[in-house]
Order: C-alpha cells, then structure tokens, then sequence
C-alpha cells in the first residue's frame, strides 16, 4: 500500500500543472471570446487564487512520493 | 479532553451555534438578494458600477474569505479562541447591518457601489474567521469520545443560515402588501433591506451569549503554561510536519466536501430554477423544505462518526454523491418537462397587451400564455417583442421566458431528490470539523484549520456554480455537463482520502506538539 501511495505522488505532481495549464487554456479562450472587463477580472482572480492551490497540490505530491503519509496511515 | 462528560457543554454549544448560524444567514442573504442588490447598487450601464459589482462577487468569497481565515486564525491562536470569534460576529453584524442603510446608486451615485463592495469585503473576511473559531472552541470543550457529535451542532449552522435566509426573504416579500404583485414592487424596492437589519437585533443577541462565555479550556491552559505559538502562520504553513497536514486535509476532504456542499444546496436551486424552469417562489421552498428534512442527519453522521471514524463517512458520502449526481439532476428535468405531460388544452389561457414606446409609435407586445397538465403543473410562456409602426420590420429574436409551477407529486419529487443530495451533504460535512481539529494541535488550530476550510470551501466549492454555467456554455449539448466539475474534484478527492488520511477519532487533541 506503500508503494501505491508513494507512485500516486507523481500524479498529483503533474496535476498540478495540468491544472493550471487547462484554466490559463481557458481563461484566454473565454478572454478572447468577451474582452470586457468583467470577464478579465474574474479569471485573472480565478487564475492568482488557483496558482498557489496548484502548486500546494505538487508540495503534497512531492511528500506523498517521499513517503511522508506512509506512517500517517 | 478526557472522556468524561463535559458539564456545560451545552451552553457552549448554542453560544458557539447561534453566532455562527447568524453569520452563514448574514453571508447568504447578501448572496439570495443578489440580483435586486444589483438593480439598487450596480446599474449594468455604468461601466465602474459594474466592476465593483464583479469584484464583490467574486473577492468576498475567494480571496477576502481564506484571507480572513489567517488573518482571524493567527488572532485566535495568539490571544484565544473567544475574544476572534466575538470579533468576527461583531465586523459581520455590523457590516450586514451597514448594507441594509447605504443609499442606492440613485442617491448617492459611485459612493453607493463603493461603500457595498467594502462592506461585502467585511463579510467576506469576518467569515473566514469565524468557522474555525467555533469549530475549535465546540471541540476543545468535547470530550474526545463524543467530538463528532457535538461537533455536528456546529455543521448545522452553515445549512440552516441558508434555510433562515431563504425564509426570511421569502416571508417579508409576500408581507409587505396584500396585493402580490405589489409586494414584489416593494420589497426590491426598499423591503430587501428588511433581511439586512434584522441581522442587527440577532448579532446583540449572540454577543451578549458570547461574551458570557469562557475561553477553550485547552487554550486558557497552554497560555497559562507559556506554550502558546509566537507564530502561528509560520508555524502553520513552514513546518513541514504541520504543512503536509494542511495539505492533506485541503485535496483528502475539504475541497471534495466543499463541491459537494455547493452543488447539493446552491447549484441544485440554481438549476432547479434556471434548467427546470421552476418558478422563484417553488425552487425556493423546495430547498427549504429538503434542508429542513435532512438537517437532523448532520447530527446523525457526526455522532456516527465517533463509533466508525470520520472517514468513511466522508468517503462514503462523496462516493454516493459522484455516482449519482447525473442521475439525480436529470430526473430534476424528467419532471419539470411538460413534454411528458398531458395538456387541459381547453384550460389555456392566452393574453396579449401592448404598450407603446414614449415618443414613438413603436409597441412593446406582451403575450402571457399559461398552459395547465393534468398532473397540476402550470406553464407560464411570456413572450415579447416589439411591434414597428413600419410593418416591414419586425423583431429578430423575442425575449420568450418560461416558468413552470408544478403539481403537487412533481413539487414533491423534486423536495426528494433535492433531500438526497442534501443527505450527501450531511455525510460529508457533519463529520468534517472533528476531523480537521483532530489533525492540528492546540496551538496552531485555529490557523492550521481554518485554511484549508476556507479554500475547499469558498474557492473550489463557490466556484461550483460558475464552473457548472461555463461548461454548459461550452458544450452546450448535454444540460447535465455542469455536473462534471463537482464529479471530478470529488473522485480525485476520494482517491486522495483512501489513500493518505488516517482516522484519528480516538486521539486526544489536548496536546501541544
């Protein structure tokens, strides 16, 4: 169980990248199709509020992989 | 805290209960009056206007709300738990109170907008604040074979401040005149503000309670011995052994929970009336009426979980949730669809009204079409457009809006459906403050937990609705695609759960380390 807790790591690794790939993706394809201002906003908020939600989901990623949860369960 | 019984823990319990249940009714009421606030305060026309009006909406509730959860965490971990949270019901009393006496953009012009956005930036950050505050104060006097149960009291709040909002706002917009209609007229006209101030006479209330009250026992007893933390926000979010906990709790339980919670009771309503079709009126007392049945079981769940764990209740509950959500939804729409319905065809009505433009002899046509089923559900199609003097013109697209007002078996099937959801809700959410005061120690709980509260909840959980309308946009084909943002932050969730989150229900929390 170990081993499985350790390897699911580095898919939260990469998750959290992809995430952010896939809102950026978007956030400029919703930018682009309504350029006001409104629209510019809330992504730039929804994009600054996920960036560090996304890179806590690596850290978490990082220490399950180093085995950091094998004795918390 | 020992296991023996903890005298006085009632007291502790409503005090702690009241205040935040005013809070959640505070929040949510801002939110349910969104659109005549809107009207009053936001004129679309003025583009400033506008702005504030967007970032209202969307900083109280995902920067300003985790904000306020470090900023009051810190507070409550360096001078206590009391005193925060006596502070946070006071700056979100007033602020509600506030809302309800600004003057609308007519009076005032830009200042108006302003003072709102402030104001909701208040309620935002005093919310952040103070979940954790109560949730830690309620556990920290629970005797740790009963935590989950007494807990639960405290999970209750966020459902029923919905619940008192939703009747609250109901109840003075069909009070204020005989004449329905008029009523409606008056209450976005000025009785809106009613909710707002009543908000005054309960704040008074709770701090009167509250400030009886006295501080955590564990609290009082580590500042006693000097073990408080200098830094709780270093402490918190540095230390790897707590960092990873914060973590865990954040992508193992909050964030799935918080999807959960969002869609059972917000987008749920949202669909309900925007999907379905269901009038104002009925998609609002079918929530009323589904919190209502389903309130009991956050009790259930929590005491529950002191006897199986907090975590395969949590589990168990965000499983049944992505399994069945698109189940769920649609039978939302099996019912609200008149096409499987048989008409009274001689019962229709039919109504047209012109009415001309101001210094024009162009018209605006009305046309009112109620159409009654045999299962007593009543469609009410109005139609508008605009009649040109110069009959070769005519209008492109007529602004054509439904409203569905169902028979009594329909009504009722949808309170069931909604119920269910809710129970999912009870399953994920009752147990939940047990579980993250369980994580953290004394010192650094209010900051360690309220964190990850906060984010799971007003970030991927408010974000709900939003992510559900945008997808529906996108792939405008399936009505039910909405559903895939909760579905796969809840899977995810509960992939994280099973595998790193140990239930700790037995620990003592009455530790320093």
């Amino acid at each position: 169980m170990n081993t499985l807790r350790r390897f699911a790591g580095i898919l939260w690794i990469i998750a959290g990248p992809c995430a952010i790939y896939y809102l950026v993706s978007t956030a400029v394809s919703e930018i682009s199709k309504k350029p006001v201002t409104d629209t510019k906003i809330q992504w730039i908020v929804f994009v600054v509020v996920f960036l560090p939600i996304a890179f806590g989901m690596v850290i978490f990623g990082i220490y399950a992989m180093k085995g950091e949860y094998d004795k918390e369960t | 805290m020992p296991t023996a019984r903890t005298p006085g823990i009632w007291k502790v319990i409503t005090a702690s209960s009241v205040g935040t249940l005013i809070e959640w009714y505070d929040f949510y009421i801002f939110g349910s009056l969104a659109t005549v606030i809107a009207t009053q305060f936001f004129p679309r026309t003025n583009p400033t206007a506008a702005l504030l009006s967007t970032l209202g909406t969307f900083a109280a509730g995902f920067i300003v709300r985790p904000f306020g959860a470090l900023v009051f965490g810190r507070l409550g971990d360096l001078i206590g738990r009391k005193y925060t949270f006596l502070l946070t019901l006071i700056i979100m009393g007033l602020s509600t109170f506030a809302i309800g006496l600004v003057p609308g953009y007519q009076s005032i012009g830009f200042a108006a907008p302003l003072i709102i956005l402030l104001l909701r930036l208040l309620q935002g950050l005093a919310l952040g604040g103070e979940y954790g505050g109560a949730a830690t104060y309620v556990a920290e006097h629970s005797p740790d074979n009963r935590r989950g149960y007494f807990t639960s009291w405290i999970q209750t709040t966020a459902t029923l401040g919905l619940f008192v909002s939703l009747g609250v706002i109901l109840l003075i917009r069909h009070t204020l005149d005989s004449d329905e209609t008029k009523s409606i007229a008056k209450f976005n006209d000025w009785g809106w503000r009613i909710p707002f101030l009543i908000s005054i006479v309960l704040v008074a209330i709770s701090v009167y309670i509250r400030l009886k009250m006295r501080e955590s026992p564990l609290f009082a007893r580590i500042k006693a011995e000097g073990k408080t933390s200098s830094s709780p926000l270093k402490e918190s979010f540095v230390h790897k052994a707590n960092l990873k906990m914060v973590l865990l709790a954040l992508f193992g339980a909050t964030m799935g929970q918080g999807v959960i919670w969002y869609t059972g009771q917000f987008y749920a309503q949202s669909f309900i009336e925007n999907v379905c079709k269901i009038d104002f009126d009925q998609s609002r007392t079918i929530l009323i009426w589904a919190i209502l049945f389903a309130t009991p079981f956050f009790i259930v769940f929590g005491g529950w979980s002191d006897r199986v764990g907090r975590k395969w209740i949590i589990v168990a509950g965000m499983f049944l949730a992505v399994v069945t959500y698109r189940t769920l939804f649609s039978a939302l729409m099996s019912i609200s669809d008149t096409a499987h319905k048989t008409e009274l065809a001689e019962k229709q009505e039919r109504k047209t009204t012109l009415n001309f433009i101001t210094k024009s002899t162009d018209a605006i046509r009305t046309s009112v079409t109620k159409k009654y089923f045999d299962d007593g559900t009543i469609a009410t199609e109005t139609k508008k457009d605009t009649v040109y003097a110069d009959s070769a013109r005519s209008t492109l697209k007529p602004d054509i809006r439904i409203s569905r007002k169902l028979g009594g078996g329909g009504y009722w099937q949808m309170v069931l459906i909604v119920f269910v959801m809710i129970v999912y809700v009870t399953m994920v959410y009752g147990p939940i403050a047990a579980f993250l005061v369980e994580l953290f120690p004394t010192r650094i709980r209010y900051t360690s937990m309220s964190l990850p509260y906060h984010i799971g909840n007003g970030v991927f959980g408010g974000l709900t609705p939003f992510f559900a309308t945008l997808l529906t946009t996108i792939y405008t084909g399936d009505k039910l695609v909405g559903l895939t943002y909760p579905v796969i932050v809840g899977a995810i969730c509960i992939v994280i759960c099973i595998l790193y989150v140990k239930d700790n229900r037995h620990f003592s929390i009455d530790n320093e380390t």
